[in-house]
Formats: C-alpha cells, sequence, structure tokens
C-alpha cells in the first residue's frame, strides 16, 4: 500500500488514547484507553479529521490495523483465542510495555 | 397536500429526514447543480452493484490458487482482472477464513462497506443492535444467523473504521470437487461475505 511515515511497526505493544473532544473521530469509544498491539501497517491516508470539515486531511497520518484480545475490550469471551481488530490513525496509538 | 400542482409527491406521509432529502434533491435540481439525469444515472450506478461481483471473486479463488494469491496480495487488481470496477474503494482487503480461524465485518461507527463487490449493505448491517452486539459478542451473532462455532476456533472480529474495506473469503464449502465457478459462485451469500454465515452447503441439485 501507501509509503508509512508512523511511528510503529508490526508487533509493537500499543494503547489506544483516552481522548475526547468534538470532531469526526474515527476511533471508536469502546477502544478508547485499550492495549493491544500492532497487527499490520497500512500506510499513510488523508487525515479523516480534518477531511470532514472540508480541509485538505493533511498531513497524512499512518493507518494501522490495530489487534486487540477480545478479552482485554470485553472482559469476558468465550473463546479464549478471539479477537477485536480495529483501523487505528498513528496519533491515537502510544507506546506501552 | 393536493395533487394538482405540477409533479409527483409521494402518498404517504414522509419522515424528517425523507423530508429533508427531498428538499434538498429540489434545491439542487433547482439551481442546476445537478439534473434529474444524474440522479438516474446514479441510482443505476448504485443498483448495478451487487453481491454477485463478490460470489465471482470467491468463487474464481476456491477453484484457482494462483487467481486467490493474486486476490489476497492486490485484491483491486484481481478485481480489474474480472471485470469487476473495485476503483471506488480507498483499500481493499481480503480476510481469509480457515479451519481455525473466523473472520467478521463490521462498522461500529457508521456503515462502512464494500459497495462495489457487496453492493449496498443490508439494513442490518447499519443498525445500532448489529454494530454494538458484533464486537461484544460476535458469537452470539453468528449463533442468530444459524453458525454455532466450536471455542477452539479463532474469531476476528474486524471494524473497519477507517479507508479499508474488507470482504470475508468463507472456507470452500466440502463436497464442492469439480463444481464449476458458476456453480460455486451460487453457494457464496452476501452474509458469508460479511462473516456471518458460512456459504451455503455444497449439496447437488
Amino acid at each position: 500500500m501507501n509509503g508509512a511515515t508512523g511511528k510503529f511497526k508490526a508487533g509493537d505493544r500499543v494503547k489506544v488514547k483516552f481522548e475526547d473532544r468534538p470532531g469526526h473521530l474515527r476511533t471508536p469509544w469502546y477502544i478508547r484507553g485499550k492495549t493491544g498491539w500492532i497487527e499490520r501497517v497500512y500506510g499513510d491516508f488523508l487525515n479523516p479529521e480534518s477531511l470532514a470539515f472540508g480541509r485538505d486531511g493533511l498531513p497524512k497520518k499512518t493507518l494501522y490495523l490495530v489487534a486487540f484480545h477480545h478479552h482485554d475490550v470485553f472482559g469476558k469471551s468465550p473463546g479464549a483465542g478471539d479477537k477485536v481488530l480495529v483501523d487505528i490513525y498513528d496519533h491515537w496509538l502510544e507506546p506501552t510495555a | 397536500m393536493s395533487d394538482d400542482h405540477g409533479h409527483e409527491h409521494p402518498k404517504h406521509e414522509l419522515s424528517y429526514y425523507a423530508k429533508r432529502i427531498y428538499a434538498i434533491r429540489d434545491l439542487l435540481l433547482e439551481k442546476g447543480v445537478i439534473t434529474e439525469k444524474d440522479i438516474q444515472c446514479q441510482v443505476e450506478y448504485q443498483e448495478a452493484r451487487s453481491p454477485a461481483n463478490g460470489a465471482k471473486l470467491v468463487a474464481r479463488a476456491w477453484g484457482d490458487p494462483a487467481f486467490k494469491r493474486r486476490f489476497i496480495a492486490d485484491p483491486k487488481a484481481a478485481c480489474a482482472e474480472m471485470g469487476i470496477d473495485a476503483t471506488a474503494i480507498n483499500e481493499f482487503v481480503v480476510l481469509e477464513n480457515t479451519e481455525k480461524v473466523r473472520h467478521m465485518v463490521v462498522c461500529t461507527l457508521c456503515s462502512c462497506y464494500p459497495r462495489p463487490i457487496l453492493g449496498r449493505p443490508p439494513d442490518w448491517y447499519k443498525s445500532f443492535n448489529y454494530r454494538q452486539r458484533s464486537v461484544a459478542d460476535p458469537r452470539g451473532v453468528m449463533r442468530e444467523f444459524g453458525l454455532e462455532l466450536p471455542d477452539d476456533i479463532e474469531v476476528r472480529v474486524h471494524d473497519s473504521t477507517a479507508d479499508i474495506r474488507y470482504i470475508v473469503l468463507p472456507l470452500r464449502p466440502r463436497g464442492t470437487e469439480g463444481w464449476s465457478e458458476a456453480d460455486l459462485a451460487k453457494l457464496v451469500t452476501r452474509d458469508s461475505m460479511i462473516g456471518v454465515m458460512d456459504p451455503l452447503p455444497g449439496i447437488p441439485d
């Protein structure tokens, strides 16, 4: 896909920022504050938080496929291996142990 | 409202949003931004795209391992090869089901959906109920669609929140060895490409 300028690579542990502010935020509420890992780096994309307001979407943001254990997000899960995978932009993620 | 003022209006009471959309349409036409023909062309374009496109891709992938590799590596190029126009999708990813891993797709934020491949999303896909429960309880949702998965199969729910559109490549049903691509395509339901169900079973006519 596109080139990627973001700060993470596949396998990195990441925590989703727990932020809230007005705007066109593409990070679902249920995943904010949760910890997972980078499953795949999709590349750089125009920033929807800017595009939604008729702006140019620049600078581009790196988009990742981020994986979470289902039980880490929702507490219990019948299948121990079940996962939730969410597409999240770089500026919503921070490194974690 | 009287019926004698020129153009046609629906006879039943319209919802707030329907009234609003008709008002916007009338304004766009009145100001010459779009024409009736533009609207008709767009309706036809939207209606022409259907899950039959996805079914053709899946059936080809089942029968042709080299195509399957290309479909997974570069889905848009594979679509072009099949004469399917997927250029409207920003990025397109194929999620391959295996004996051990099952995928399911949702957009919890709205209704992102691979329309060029699957047509318009079903109403349930856009419902709050599906969007909420598919991530929190994917196995429960699958069960309601008739798919009961053993606990040792990994369920992967993909929330397509951004620029990527996903299609599930379901497992080829048993007992379909030697089937033609056209017959295989008949087994590939829309819901199996969203991942909430298996394809139809390979029972010969």
